[in-house]
């Protein structure tokens, strides 16, 4: 293993994200906080939804922005630089084995989401205002569950980035990510999905799901959640999974 | 110490369309013959051998589709072969490929810059990858700059650069970290003649200074005044390997003369091998014959005057001198730009 190598192509993820901060701060935190502000203020203020779903809503907020950063950190770079510009190819021939350099993707992709994580908790809570209810029982658990987040996201990144065709991001985001967003259990815990039993069955396929119901669970456990065990066993599942499966197509395309 | 290449029987056959660069004349030909071969079958390289000297430059020519690319791609880790083995010194590429990508530097067919980083921060960052400290990077990259000519577009984005300067960018990265060997694939396509002197020169000073550079081309200018040894390779095999001079020297007689006829009969071929010089005679269809002689503009009367004595009207002419051009010719029947 090369570390000099490692830290090198590190730093060059970290020196390209600050020269597009602005343009990944809108785009990481621009749309959770428009929810936040409709759903949890407007909706709130107006009656329409109770003061407790704020609440609620703040959990599912941190796990959706930590999921979709590391995602798409990781997946649109992959995806134009392998097909379009091949850009990536300065760094597959650089001294240091193929699967080394996904690791490192994957490290980038982590940092992006754990950083996006922790800055949409002040963020939300300052659009949210008074009546925010949440608790840090356990933070070694909260620490254990968003770290297993963050590798879920750049994992899930690695995999998507490898594996879909330019001509295809459209049809990923309507079959992948809609679908994923909606029954990812963000915006409602996965208790409300009782009356409709299948469904309920159905969603646990869905990585994002154990995402919320793990932050639920650790930051808002006065709402019913998953147990943190089924979560904590899920996320690691799907880590590995998707690091397994994300290697394996990185290396299909780095060498032909 | 100076590096070699080295590869015995490479072959490769792609399940999927090749990578732009690579073997992309085969796909084009298989489908128009119609081949059998399933689509999704596609042979790059055929039972390639080659044997690069430590501080040579060697070329490797061939009109497109001819498997250099695959050959490059092989060498340089990026295409893993069917069957075969491929060194660099003494590495086999597919055993330490870690080991291997220190001893080598590669200017790709395509440009691959990183659009996310300017001029400067490409090389800097390159050498960085290549755990060169940061004074040292620093001074390098500012050195090729200056050496490349793009020193006062350093600090700006690759993105808005044109075909040249991302091609000059290219050469200087791969040469960052001081490789042994380095390839170029395809390099002057697409430069302007000023540019391609400039960096025909800096690939002989590279060479001076002791190291190994392979390099692909179907310009046979090009093949003529860089390399030392060629080797002519088409449909992923080898079909002819020496010096220029040695190669030029193959073609019977030197001179080609593509002749055509209105009505071309056997008899007339005989005459034509008949004439004092004329080496070879080969019907080329559909009405046509390719005459190898050791002359060429004298033999033209001799041959139209033969021509109107057998009835057959001399419709177009081409004289060609010796040139790998011809070489090729000769062992393919086919023109290099084909």
């Amino acid at each position: 293993m090369n570390w000099k190598t490692f830290g090198a192509m590190l730093a060059r993820d970290a020196h390209v994200a600050r020269r597009n901060a602005i343009q990944l701060i809108l785009q990481t935190f621009l749309q959770p906080l428009l929810f936040v502000f409709v759903f949890g203020k407007v909706m709130v203020s107006s009656g329409f939804l109770p003061e407790a779903y704020k609440s609620l809503l703040l959990p599912g907020i941190i796990s959706i922005s930590m999921v979709f950063t590391g995602i798409w950190a990781v997946a649109m770079p992959l995806i134009a630089e392998f097909q379009w510009t091949r850009e990536i190819e300065d760094r597959l021939l650089a001294p240091i084995s193929v699967g080394w350099i996904a690791i490192e993707k994957v490290i980038a992709g982590m940092l992006q989401a754990l950083i996006a994580g922790l800055v949409v908790i002040p963020m939300a809570w300052l659009v949210l205002g008074r009546g925010v209810q949440i608790s840090l029982g356990s933070p070694w658990t909260f620490a254990l569950i968003i770290l297993l987040i963050a590798t879920f996201s750049a994992c899930g990144g690695l995999a998507l980035g490898c594996t879909i065709n330019q001509q295809h991001i459209g049809l990923m985001f309507g079959m992948v990510i809609t679908p994923m967003i909606f029954f990812g259990c963000t915006y409602y815990p996965w208790s409300a999905l009782k009356t409709f039993p299948i469904l309920q069955k159905a969603v646990l396929i869905n990585p994002l799901v154990y995402a919320s119901e793990g932050m639920r669970a650790t930051l808002a456990p006065q709402f019913s959640h998953l147990p943190v065990a089924a979560v904590l066993g899920a996320l690691l599942f799907f880590d590995i999974l998707l690091l397994v499966v994300g290697l394996q197509q990185f290396e299909k395309k780095a060498v032909s | 110490m100076a590096v070699g290449i080295r590869t015995q029987d490479l072959c490769k056959t792609y399940n999927s369309a090749p990578p732009l660069g690579a073997a992309g004349g085969f796909v084009a030909r298989a489908d128009a013959k119609g081949s059998k071969q399933p689509k999704n079958q596609i042979p790059a390289l055929d039972g390639l051998s080659l044997e690069v000297q430590p501080g040579e430059i060697f070329g490797l020519l061939g009109p497109n589709g001819a498997g250099k690319s695959t050959t490059v791609g092989v060498l340089t880790t990026r295409v893993r072969p069917t069957s075969g083995v491929a060194w660099i010194g003494e590495h086999d590429v597919w055993k330490e490929p870690t080991k291997v990508k220190h001893l080598i530097g590669v200017v790709p067919q395509r440009p691959n810059l990183d659009f996310s980083l300017t001029a400067r921060e490409i090389l800097v960052f390159h050498g960085a990858y290549f755990g060169i400290a940061s004074r040292v990077r620093n001074e390098r990259a500012d050195g090729l700059l200056e050496k490349f000519k793009l020193t006062e577009r350093g600090n700006q984005m690759v993105r808005g650069f044109s075909g040249g300067m991302m091609q000059r960018l290219s050469i200087a990265r791969a040469m960052m970290h001081d490789p042994q060997v380095l390839f170029l694939d395809e390099p002057s396509a697409g430069l302007d003649p000023q540019t391609r002197i400039l960096l025909w020169e800096i690939i002989r000073e590279y060479h001076q200074a002791g190291k190994t550079v392979l390099l692909t081309t179907h310009n046979m200018e090009e093949a003529d005044a860089l390399c030392q040894r060629l080797a002519i390779v088409d449909h992923g095999h080898r079909i002819a390997l020496g010096t220029p001079a040695e190669l030029k020297a193959t073609i019977p007689g030197g001179f080609v003369l593509r002749l055509r006829f209105g009505n071309q009969t056997p008899e007339l071929l005989k005459k034509l091998e008949g004439l004092t010089g004329v080496r070879e005679v080969r019907p080329v269809e559909p009405a046509g014959v390719d005459v190898y002689a050791d002359r060429g503009g004298s033999l033209i009367s001799e041959i139209a005057n033969l021509a109107v004595g057998s009835g057959a009207e001399l419709s177009d002419v081409h004289i060609s001198e010796p040139s790998l051009e011809n070489l090729f010719l000769h062992h393919t029947g086919r023109s290099l730009r084909d």
